[in-house]
């Protein structure tokens, strides 16, 4: 059977009475769950749209399980995101998009196409440059192993100057420390002590 | 600066406060525009990382890996001239409730407990979960694994979103350089709940509306701010009631906007308005109603200066009041800033940190009294 709004199989069967008079409707899952959630705050809207509550003077409404695949990305189902809320991968927004979609549209006053900021790196994949984003990210994080290597190697000297109480090497080493462009981290009061990455 | 056994470094904090021998947090300096009724500026980036599950979806496995990514890049990718990083599950329920009246991290963040999901284990209570702070000024804190692998904030004094918003930009673009963002031309920046897809940015403004409350308009502006899709909340955010007259305003939607344009509609449009509105209330209440407008403020002041035990909420509540008589120069012996501190320091966990030891709820109520007394005393 069709959905009675669009081409989709209905998946949502409800028949209610109303006046004595009996309303049919056969809905696939996405127009489903557009119905009896306007005007509901954003918060309601959602958890009521996710755990398929029936609105205030509830309706006998009786559901079928949607036949969409699993997320391939994670293996969420369609059903388990309704019950948690939340998403499980972000591969989860293509396999489930035409399910949320609707539902993204509700949430965001219509909305259904993202404006503003796009990540650097995907920008320039866009423009043709990815070559370039790459290298610049590898060399940023070549750097930083440098640093970080270089850094381990005077701890460790410190703390053998420091045990070997040859004072003024440690002083020297730890001037380099904070030569070496980098932050170690103070240890709060009451945050246990953990070794350095 | 590097950690020496013989050089313990400070509490989180900006300029240790001698006369609490604590730290004092920036966004409640009573400073920045529109300070007599912004308290603070807030904007939160959600991202996460591509190719790896949600948190809540995540193994403790998978926790780990991200939390160790994330932790290594943040800590040597120069985000800040100091960062504090804190392990979370590693540290004690005090320090991370410090963290959560000092608004750096989320209560959900400080507790770990995931929301539960169908068909993941639940999760033990300390799963892997840090966060970053810039010091000394705790402008910056990035929450990892919280409901998202990243969550950016910059919080600032008084009304300063668009400061707040390049500065946690700048950061964000930052993080990015080493790591992979899950991100769709056509949802924006993916994120694990789907209302904050899109820009994954939430903007928030703290105000101080004493006057509004007493008027009773107070219900206006919240309607006002539902009807444009705009969230009204407490102190301590979601769910938190309005103590001390503290009211957090923000985006709910971030999706189809630009940044640009929530960052106008909110900075130059409605919350002035807002602003305006309180500042117009207290006029009235001062050429209208004084001595009553006197009268509760001056019954605050006395209360708080005398009272021998009292509660957080009530002390919030008194100062809201203190802080008000203060702005309309009503008070002059108290100043603001001491006022909206004192905000912080009567919170449950630095109440304890500025005592310097664990208090069970009577001796809370004792000590608060004695501290505000203390900062409240005459000249
Ligand atoms: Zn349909
Ligand atoms: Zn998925």
């Amino acid at each position: 059977m069709k959905c009675d709004r669009c081409d989709n199989d209905a998946t949502v069967h409800e028949v209610t009475v109303r006046n004595g008079v009996k309303v049919e409707k056969h809905l696939c899952e996405a127009c489903a769950a557009g119905e009896g959630i306007a005007g509901a705050s954003l918060g309601e809207l959602l958890t009521k749209f996710m755990t398929q509550e029936a609105e205030v003077g509830a309706k006998p409404k009786q559901v079928h399980k949607p036949r969409v695949a699993a997320c391939p990305g994670c293996g969420f189902t369609f059903d388990q995101f309704r019950q948690a809320g939340l998403l499980g991968c972000p591969a989860c927004y293509k396999a489930f998009e035409t399910l949320l979609t609707p539902l993204i549209e509700r949430a965001h006053e219509g909305a259904t196409q993202h404006a503003g900021k796009v990540p650097k790196r995907i920008a320039a994949r866009a423009a043709g440059r990815e070559e370039e984003a790459a290298t610049e990210a590898a060399l940023a994080r070549a750097q930083i192993r440098e640093r970080q290597e270089r850094l381990k190697v005077l701890q460790r000297q410190l703390d053998e100057a420091v045990r070997g109480e040859q004072y003024e090497l440690a002083a020297r080493l730890r001037d380099q420390i904070r030569k070496v462009d980098i932050t170690i981290i103070p240890k709060p009061k009451g945050v246990q002590e953990r070794s350095e990455p | 600066m590097v950690n020496r056994p013989d050089n313990p470094a400070p509490p989180p904090g900006g300029q240790p406060d001698p006369a609490a021998g604590f730290a004092v947090t920036e966004w409640l300096s009573d400073s920045g525009g529109s300070s007599d009724v912004v308290i603070s500026s807030r904007v939160r980036l959600a991202r996460n990382l591509a190719g790896h599950p949600f948190v809540h979806k995540a193994t403790r496995d998978e926790r780990e890996a991200v939390l160790q990514t994330c932790r290594d890049w943040i800590l040597s990718t120069k985000i800040s001239d100091r960062i504090m990083w804190v392990d979370l599950h590693e540290s004690p329920a005090i320090e991370r409730n410090l963290l959560v009246e000092r608004h750096l991290i989320s209560k959900q963040h400080a507790k770990g407990k995931p929301a539960p999901t169908a068909g993941t284990p639940v999760a033990a209570a300390e799963e892997p979960r840090g966060v970053a702070i810039s010091i000394p000024d705790e402008r910056l804190s990035i929450m990892v694994n919280e409901e998202d692998h990243l969550r950016v904030q910059m919080i600032r004094a008084g009304l300063a979103l668009d400061t707040c918003l390049e500065a946690a930009s700048a950061i964000d673009d930052k993080i990015e350089a080493g790591l992979d963002y899950a991100f769709s031309p056509k949802f924006g920046y993916l994120t694990a709940c789907p209302t904050n897809v899109g820009t994954g940015m939430r903007m928030s403004v703290m105000l101080h509306l004493p006057a509004l409350k007493i008027t009773g308009d107070i219900d206006k502006v919240k309607r006002a701010a539902t009807d444009m899709n705009l969230a009204v909340r407490g102190f301590f955010g979601e769910g938190s009631d309005a103590v001390g007259d503290l009211y957090q305003i923000s985006n709910q939607t971030t999706l189809g906007k630009p940044e640009g344009a929530v960052l106008t509609d909110l900075q130059d449009a409605i919350i002035p308005e807002v602003v305006q509105y309180e500042r117009v209330a207290r006029r009235n209440l001062m050429s209208k109603r004084r001595v009553a407008l006197e009268d509760q403020v001056y019954r605050a002041l006395g209360c708080l200066r005398h009272a021998r035990m009292i509660g957080a909420d009530e002390a919030m509540q008194l100062l809201s009041l203190v802080r008000l008589g203060v702005v309309l120069g009503l008070i002059d012996e108290v100043n603001a800033k001491a006022a909206s501190l004192l905000w912080l320091l009567v919170q449950p966990a630095h109440l304890q940190r500025v005592v310097g030891r664990e208090l069970d709820q009577e001796h809370r109520r004792i000590e608060r009294a004695t501290l505000i007394r203390d900062r409240l005393r005459g000249t």
